[in-house]
């Protein structure tokens, strides 16, 4: 039973730092501020969730993986939450963002 | 299964030192921004799992709570504060 459980958690684990790890190099890469909101939104908040749902499986039925839930839960709300703010801040401060027909195309 | 845990804090460790790259050269200052926000994210993880290589998790699981709400207000605060017309600073 418990190498069962550690095997799943091993696996969870693992797939949500791989997630993580394509946010970072998303937000290296793409060639905008509004794309590399993605990169930080979605695959920052899947990577997140998939690390402490697997640490819920290690942990088992106890306080503190209801409270790792209560985690996942808030980091599911606020995470894109903190990401629109950002990009709704810059739209209103006037920042351009990069079209498809730009002859010049993005910095790095 | 602590070897496990401490391996995957070192990778991540080094995860979170990539965007400091964009946090330094960053062209606007939402890139900057931006940057700070998704390692203020992933530093959650990063707390949660120490708790567990330490053996401690009902007491750091505590402190990263206060860390995600610390670092979501801190977003929007900063957020709120660059989209106001009286900031006369430019982006």
């Amino acid at each position: 039973m418990l190498e069962v459980q550690s095997i799943i958690s091993i696996l969870f684990v693992t797939l949500g730092i791989v997630f993580m790890l394509m946010g970072s190099i998303g937000i290296l890469r793409l060639p905008d501020f509004y794309s590399r909101t993605h990169a930080v939104s979605k695959s920052d908040t899947l990577g997140v969730f998939f690390v402490i749902i697997g640490l819920i499986v290690y942990e088992g039925f106890t306080l503190s993986s209801g409270k790792l839930f209560l985690i996942v839960l808030f980091i599911a709300l606020s995470n894109p939450i903190g990401t629109h703010a950002l990009a709704r801040a810059a739209l209103k401060k006037g920042l351009k963002p990069l079209l498809h027909d730009d002859k010049k195309g993005g910095e790095s | 299964m602590e070897n496990f845990f401490l391996y995957s804090a070192v990778v991540l460790t080094i995860i979170i030192a990539i965007p400091l790259i964009r946090v330094v050269k960053g062209p606007t200052i939402f890139d900057r921004l931006l940057a700070t926000n998704a390692i203020a994210t992933k530093t959650i993880v990063l707390i949660c799992l120490i708790g567990f290589l330490y053996g401690r998790i009902d007491m750091f699981i505590d402190i990263t709570l206060a860390y995600a709400i610390l670092g979501f207000v801190g977003v929007l605060a900063i957020a709120k504060y660059f989209s106001s017309p009286k900031v006369r600073r430019n982006a």
